[in-house]
């Protein structure tokens, strides 16, 4: 192989694979060597397609020898989080609930990707049904943060954005529901973006609420992020909340580095009490970087932030609690108690018993009652009117500033187990996150430091209004060079060295 | 005493509702590409999206749209610019997500009426049923529970399930409260459903075949003490699946209520099923423990915003209501009321309009489709506008008046036609069938049945008119029918001198 490593950057081995310094089979080799190695502390993959994967990049290879013209990721090795249907390979959203279930078809991601001849490594953990913030909520095991193996990867996204930070693969998808891809990707010291809601499709995705959900690109840099942003944007008939507008252009906004001009909102409302000191002492360096680079920044207030927690965890819940009906054991995964005797009822209800977890239990009962006749106005008609003043908060906070920006989370990574047997301080580290959802526009994680007191990577979050997920790119791309040009390194390249590094 | 029918309306006022579920004829279903073709094997026309798979996800039919909206003008609704679905929530098996995809509180079309005509004891007399709501959903899959005594799920053996029929676009039509029918409910009801039905099959958007469920009907029924101004508690009678049933349902649930009223007892607020063989009503589910749906609206479809423009194009190309266009018809062709009933019953109307619009006669046009053509479908199980065109028949009407065809041969030319050997003519020319008309031919066969039976001759020559029949039969024997039995008579008996 060339100078090009599992530690270059997606863009670096799209350039050696169109050089033809590389290969893709080579890549893709490299990369489950390093997965074997290190599996078995991380344990981001609940499926490895070995076999697939090969074949997917030896066809690419084969077609660059022919001089056909590819994608500019064709080639690349991708991680793809376990909730996007993956045509005969095994997919299980983190839950007993699908176990051997293999999908009759691809998730419209899954196509795009594969149409790019990117190649799909397997399928990562996360929690069951995208619902927790720590991965802790699988089926099939924890997932360890590459940072520290006794920490949480984040969640619901922890299996993608730990294969990132591990070197198990360069790029990954994750979906984002209330902040399962920034907040992993924040604390594990990668970058991970939740586009505008629309802007990707979600056919395909085992949806857990369906109005916030929204799929989207995780990697190392801005640009590597922009590029696989690309590659699965746009419109698809196949999605009825798809947006029929052409994608913003996000790589040429993350080359851009330069943000003289801008006006930067901080969100009063996301630095306060609840967020670790060495968070707020990251983020306010990394703000210093971006008046240094041209951006002038402001404060702005949101009041109804405060609110927003609360009407999230009222409105998926009440979507989930629909969306998960479907697992009655009738057509897929797995039928419990089926012994002949037992009433299809029976059947069902034992079935979703022994393949749900506590937390999908937890938050389907929640969704149940807040949709009960008697209860829907003051429960789920309450928090949508909550949503729409959160989008008022944005909409006005836009009228005066390009893009807002927080921290990503209040805290660094928890240890496993530290929160598991409290949901509230659990839903907490959503807090920051879960705005961005509610009001469906975008957010990107990207990593800004190690916070003193820990070690530990912190996130900073940058939010852009609907359909402008290019000035998020913009402005991370620009505070990535600074702070990478200020401290002579990478942050990933402080992270410890794991068996196969 | 059991209270009948007359008896009951007498002292009680029936109230009526009627909510009809009609299924559309688009190519596919309601929130995906699957076809909707009737009778298939089970679940062949299946796709992730119809069967709820993980991550699969709808996308509104834009063809059901425009159905309903034209079904909502067409009952002189208002169109909401905006209407949004809403899940349905409830678990049963043949329901692929486990929530049914329909309209709650945002319906595409409300506030309409459609104005019926019943015959009274004073005369025809017209009721106006308001109509509430007319909205959109998604049929469910089908269910066959095996064994067991009821044939329902409980305490079946096992139960097979069909999805073709999973997402298919219904269409439900719910009117208002119906009242001041008096004991003319029955007549009332079934008026509405017949008029809806002809409105529907008009505007061509369902099959409207109750027979196959392609159209469905509740019967919702209350009574109340005459001259009380409250309502009483209903029933909603389903499985109604006939004209004849929608009239028979009310009667048999005004008797079963008023009796039971009789005897002190309290009306349950129930489904009940309608029994084709006894007209009368069985207990179904109970519904005083209303079912809570947990309707909210359905995040994964974005709204019904039509255009105003649209409608407006729509309601541009509305045909004529059915109703109107009967009276105009039945006036222009001055034909009974019921054989113009049998003709919009028979699906006819239409074809027996355009052949008479081709210049035949509409007598003949109405026969000759009613008649020939419709014995021939019978026989071959089909529709009797798939055998001949209407310009068919009107170009074999033509033959007749011109006397080219005698009534005989045109059938044989209409037998030909619809045995696929080609139009008229070539039918024509391919059996030789023409008329006689030849004088010269006819009276070489004249004169050689005078010489085969000259007693009878000279019977008829000597006035006694009836014996030429014999001769006449003689004559179109042997030309093969052939021959115009007017035109032989008139020959004949010149020839004999009686002419």
């Amino acid at each position: 192989m060339s100078d090009i490593t599992i530690h270059s950057t997606a863009a670096q081995m799209s350039e050696a694979l169109i050089a033809g310094s590389t290969t893709s089979v080579e890549l893709t080799n490299a990369h489950f060597a390093q997965i074997e190695a290190v599996e078995p502390a991380v344990h981001a993959f609940l499926h490895l397609d070995k076999d697939g994967a090969l074949a997917q990049a030896a066809e690419v290879d084969a077609k660059r020898a022919r001089g056909e013209k590819l994608a500019p990721l064709a080639g690349v090795p991708l991680a793809l989080k376990d909730v996007l249907a993956q045509q005969g390979v095994p997919t299980t959203a983190g839950s007993k609930m699908l176990e051997g279930w293999r999908p009759p078809y691809d998730a419209t991601v899954v196509k795009k990707l594969k149409d790019a001849g990117v190649v799909i490594l397997g399928k990562t953990n996360m929690d069951e049904f995208a619902m927790g913030s720590s991965t802790e909520n699988s089926a099939y095991g924890n997932t360890h943060n590459p940072w520290d193996l006794t920490r949480i990867p984040g969640g619901s996204g922890g299996g993608s954005a730990a294969a990132l930070a591990a070197f198990e693969a360069p790029l990954a998808i994750g979906t984002d529901t209330g902040g399962s891809i920034r907040q992993p990707a924040a604390v594990t010291g990668t970058v991970g973006v939740k586009p505008t809601y629309g802007g990707v499709s979600r056919y395909g995705l085992i949806a857990f609420s369906s109005s916030l959900d929204q799929a989207g690109p995780c990697a190392r840099t801005v640009l590597d992020t922009a590029l696989l942003h690309e590659a699965i944007a746009g419109y698809d008939q196949m999605d009825s909340t798809s947006i029929n507008a052409p994608v913003p252009h996000v790589v040429a906004a993350a080359k851009k580095l330069d943000v003289k001009g801008l006006k930067i909102g901080v969100v009063k409302e996301l630095l306060g009490e609840g967020f670790q000191a060495g968070v707020r002492q990251r983020f306010e360096e990394a703000l210093e970087e971006l008046v240094k680079a041209g951006a002038q920044i402001v404060e702005v207030s949101c009041p109804n932030f405060d609110y927003g927690l609360a009407a999230y965890y009222l409105i998926a819940p009440s979507e989930a609690s629909s969306n998960l009906a479907r697992f009655d054991s009738m057509r897929y995964g797995i039928r419990i108690g089926d012994d002949g005797t037992r009433s299809a009822e029976e059947v069902m209800s034992l079935t979703r018993h022994e393949g749900f977890g506590a937390e999908v239990k937890r938050r389907i009962i929640l969704g149940t009652y807040a949709l009960s006749s008697g209860y829907y106005d003051a429960y789920y008609g309450s928090a949508q009117k909550v949503r729409t003043l959160v989008k008022r908060d944005f909409d006005a906070a836009f009228a005066h500033v390009d893009v807002l920006v927080s921290p990503t989370c209040p805290t660094t990574a928890f240890k496993l187990g530290e929160n598991t047997d409290d949901p509230l301080a659990m839903y907490l580290n959503d807090i920051a996150t879960i705005p961005v959802n509610l009001a469906g526009i975008g957010g990107m994680s990207l990593p800004c430091g190690l916070a003193p007191e820990d070690g530990l990577p912190v996130g900073f979050q940058i939010m852009s209004p609907g359909m402008r997920d290019d000035l998020m790119y913009q402005v991370g791309g620009t505070l990535e060079a600074a702070l990478v040009s200020k401290w002579g390194h990478t942050l990933l390249s402080q992270a410890p060295t794991l068996a196969g590094n | 005493m059991a209270l009948n029918y007359d008896q009951a309306v007498a002292k009680y006022e029936p109230t009526l509702g009627l909510e009809v579920h009609v299924e559309l004829n688009t190519k596919s279903k309601m929130f995906c590409g699957c076809a909707t073709e009737f009778g298939a094997s089970p679940n062949t026309q299946t796709c992730p999206i119809c069967l709820g798979l993980p991550g699969a996800l709808p996308v509104v039919n834009a063809k059901a749209i425009e159905s309903s909206i034209l079904i909502g003008l067409a009952l002189n609704c208002s169109i909401a610019p905006f209407s949004r679905f809403a899940r349905k929530n409830y678990f049963y098996p043949d329901m692929p997500k486990n929530f049914q995809t329909s309209q709650y509180d945002e319906p595409i079309c409300v506030n309409g009426y459609l104005d019926v005509e019943i015959e009274t004891d004073e005369g025809p007399k017209q009721f106006r049923v308001e109509i509430e709501r007319v909205h959109m959903e998604e049929d469910t899959g089908k269910s066959l529970h095996v064994g067991g005594a009821t044939g329902r799920i409980h305490g079946a053996d096992y139960s097979l399930l069909d999805y073709n029929r999973a997402g298919i676009p219904l269409v439900e039509i719910v009117t208002k409260i119906v009242g001041g029918t008096g004991k003319y409910a029955p007549q009332v009801a079934r008026a509405y459903v017949t008029e809806l039905r002809d409105i529907l099959r008009s505007l061509a958007v369902s099959d409207v075949k109750m027979e196959q469920g392609s159209m469905r009907c509740d019967v919702n029924l209350s009574l109340a003490p005459v001259g009380s101004n409250e309502l009483g508690t209903r029933s909603e009678t389903k499985n109604v699946n006939s004209l004849r049933s929608v009239e028979r349902a009310v009667i048999g649930e005004v008797i079963r209520q008023s009796n039971r009223l009789e005897a002190g007892e309290r009306i349950v607020q129930e489904t009940r099923h309608f029994q084709e063989e006894s007209g009368q009503t069985r207990s179904g589910r109970s519904k005083e423990q209303a079912e809570d749906y947990r309707y909210f609206p359905e995040p994964d479809l974005v709204p019904v915003a039509p255009a105003a423009q649209w409608i407006e194009e729509l309601r541009a190309s509305l045909p004529e209501k059915p109703s109107t266009r009967r009276k105009r018809l039945q006036e222009l062709w001055n034909v009974p009321a019921k054989e113009m009933e049998a003709m919009v019953n028979a699906e006819l109307l239409d074809v027996v309009e355009e052949t008479i619009g081709l210049g035949a006669e509409p007598t003949r046009a109405r026969s000759w489709w009613l008649g020939e053509v419709s014995r021939l479908a019978n026989e071959r199980e089909v529709a009797p506008t798939s055998l001949i065109t209407p310009a068919q028949v009107a170009e074999v009407i033509a033959l007749i008046e011109s006397g080219e065809l005698t009534d005989k041969l045109a059938r044989q030319v209409v037998e030909g036609v619809v045995g696929g050997e080609g139009t008229p003519r070539e039918v024509i020319d391919k059996r030789g069938l023409k008329v006689v008309s030849d004088d010269g031919a006819l009276m070489v066969a004249i004169e050689a049945a005078i010489a085969a039976q000259p007693d009878t001759a000279e019977r008829v020559r000597g006035g006694n008119l009836p014996a030429a029949g014999a001769l006449i039969g003689a004559v179109m024997k042997a030309t093969g029918g052939q021959a115009d039995a007017a035109k032989v008579r008139e020959l004949l008996l010149k020839h004999l001198g009686q002419g």
